[in-house]
């Protein structure tokens, strides 16, 4: 009996130990991605709602990484010269340092660079100057097919992801899934985009009793919000609001008639026309030139604008003072201090990041 | 063994059937407030913006470009005088046509009222707190004019005396006076809007009409010439939109 038992123990112990070997062989290691949560600034958590990370592409280790990989990777573009950092550089706050860009074959864009920071944060997700991207993930979709950008099409480039040694094991990875498609490289490109925050400015710094402000810069606060001077903060946020921007659409009073509709072009309302998303005023010292066709070489130039430059026309916003006289007619140490006071929002760290460079 | 599972699956979902029916009996009903707007009785949307089509008492013509507005602790008096509070709050945008319509819930039990009422803007208690959403809207005051938040931001364009297109921004927030590190307060500006007597009787909506001409007409005949912008550090003119917003708001149909 004993030695009945024994073999019936054997023959169970065989059979448990061949089933596994058979099920390691016909379906893989569970390998699901490894959720990570955006590490949320004390500055954001203190102050504002939490970001907007879509339910059908939730951040992940194995994402991030493939994101990165893909955003710093020339094979997205027609003869795989450029990348999205060609354009978008880390060392610019993810911009770049020309009026517009330039795409694979030397032609100019009409349209400055944006610099990506603080994607995560924008409610509304209308991104891009006009607003004709709904997301962050579609958005990623454009560049590569526009034809003065990476001028490639996403059948070749999913080609050349999917013929790579190494990519279609991180989509794998990210996806679990080694079949690659345009929309999961650009839930990945999407996934690394929202991880680039930058929140450790001086201001930052001084609005968490960190660091104090010298009075020039106080000033230029002071500035920035009153509204018989700058009133620079109904558009561009303030202490309680640190994006710095309401990430909404303005005619800011740059032309009397418009080359390029903005916002009306998307929505195909006249009321649109000349409306551009507000940009952040974070990292001003890093992502010059300025307005959405790159024209003003310098933080003065903007300045002077509002203070003496508005140009009238039929959809200005009502938030624009004294379009008449042209602005706002800051004085010459007005100017100066809220100068001073914008560059406080400037956040060197988010340059040098580790996690966000090649 | 699998038996006593079902039998057990079974005597829990009578009882929650039991529940349930019990609670429905005594649910309280659904209340909604259903935020619409006019000028002077025509009905104003967000399409109606961005033209100039409107003329204030004061004889200007204007267009309206953005309007959105506060308001705050909802409360329902029974008629033996206990006040229902609800310590809410609403941020109306009709630029976007959004939060028009602010569901109150279950909150309110069925029954007669002698008035309900709300908050235009915050009381001071509640304009000193810190509204993640309200913030991430960028409806604050900064902190020299007093800090916590707009009331209401009224943007758009008039004809003024040369008659040309000028911007006028009539912003209501908290008044204030000697803007800088120590703001004094002159008097208060927000106020309660009473809406009267109300039944409430399975699920309702209360609709709640903004007369936006009212804004420039009573007591004050707003003069867009001499009021337009800067407004906010301008504790007399706050003050004149405190008085005016008295008759903004009324109660228009309740509906069940």
């Amino acid at each position: 009996m004993k030695k009945l038992i024994y073999i019936i123990c054997l023959c169970f112990l065989f059979s448990s130990c061949s089933s596994d070997n058979e099920n390691e062989g016909l379906t893989p290691v569970d390998e699901t991605p490894n959720a990570l949560d955006l590490d949320i600034p004390e500055i954001f958590s203190n102050n504002i709602i939490p970001p907007v990370i879509p339910n059908d592409n939730t951040q992940t280790v194995e994402g991030i990484a493939l994101g990165k990989r893909l955003f710093f990777d020339n094979i997205l573009s027609g003869d795989q010269s450029i990348s999205c950092a060609s354009c978008h550089s880390p060392q610019n706050a993810f911009t770049d340092n020309t009026p517009t860009s330039v795409g694979i074959d030397g032609v100019f864009g009409t349209r400055n660079s944006m610099p990506l920071f603080n994607l995560a944060w924008n409610y509304n997700e209308r991104f891009a100057w006009d607003g004709k991207e709904l997301s962050l993930e579609r958005q990623a979709l454009e560049p590569v097919e526009n034809p003065i950008e990476m001028h490639s099409d996403w059948e070749n480039v999913v080609n050349r992801l999917q013929n790579h040694p190494e990519y279609p094991e991180l989509f794998r990875l990210a996806f679990n899934t080694s079949t690659i498609t345009k929309e999961l490289a650009a839930k990945a490109i999407a996934q690394f985009e929202r991880t680039l925050i930058s929140a450790n400015s001086k201001f930052d710094r001084y609005s968490l009793g960190q660091e104090t402000l010298t009075s020039q810069e106080l000033n230029g606060l002071d500035v920035f919000l009153r509204e018989d001077k700058g009133d620079c903060f109904h558009c561009h946020g303030n202490p309680n609001n640190p994006l710095w921007t309401d990430n909404d659409f303005h005619n800011n009073g740059l032309d009397t008639a418009f080359t390029d509709l903005g916002l009306g072009a998307v929505t195909g309302d006249p009321n649109d026309n000349g409306k551009f998303r507000s940009p952040s005023l974070r990292n001003l010292a890093y992502t010059a030139p300025f307005m959405h066709d790159g024209r003003f070489a310098t933080i003065d130039e903007v300045i002077d604008h509002y203070s003496e430059g508005l140009q009238n026309s039929p959809t200005i916003d009502p938030l624009m003072k004294n379009i008449a006289q042209g602005g706002v007619q800051l004085s010459a140490q007005d100017k100066a201090d809220l100068k001073a006071f914008l560059l406080t929002l400037s956040d060197p760290s988010f340059l040098t990041n580790p996690d966000f460079q090649n | 063994m699998k038996k006593i599972f079902v039998l057990l699956f079974i005597s829990l979902y009578f009882a929650s059937c039991s529940d349930d029916d019990n609670n429905s009996g005594l649910s309280p009903a659904s209340t909604t407030l259903s935020f619409s707007h006019n000028w002077n009785g025509t009905p104003v949307s967000n399409a109606d913006f961005n033209t100039i089509q409107f003329t204030n008492e004061n004889g200007e013509m204007l267009s309206i470009e953005r309007l959105r507005y506060l308001i705050s602790d909802i409360t329902f008096t029974t008629t033996s005088n206990e006040v229902l509070n609800l310590n809410n709050y609403n941020l109306i945008d009709l630029t976007n046509g959004t939060n028009l319509d602010f569901s109150l819930g279950t909150q309110i039990p069925p029954g007669s009222y002698s008035n309900v009422s709300f908050t235009f803007g915050f009381d001071n208690e509640d304009n000193s707190q810190n509204y993640l959403d309200l913030n991430s809207a960028s409806f604050n005051v900064p902190d020299m004019l007093g800090g916590g938040y707009h009331y209401m931001q009224f943007d758009g364009k008039y004809i003024d005396n040369t008659n040309m297109e000028a911007n006028f921004n009539y912003h209501a927030i908290r008044a204030v006076d000697n803007p800088g590190m120590n703001p004094t307060f002159p008097q208060d500006t927000f106020f309660t809007v009473n809406l009267g007597a109300v039944t409430v009787s399975g699920d309702t909506t209360l609709n709640i009409e903004m007369n936006i001409a009212e804004w420039f007409t009573n007591p004050n005949t707003w003069d867009l010439n001499q009021l337009n912008t800067v407004l906010m550090p301008n504790s007399a003119a706050q003050i004149q939109m405190y008085q005016n917003g008295q008759s903004v708001f009324t109660l228009g149909s309740v509906s069940q």
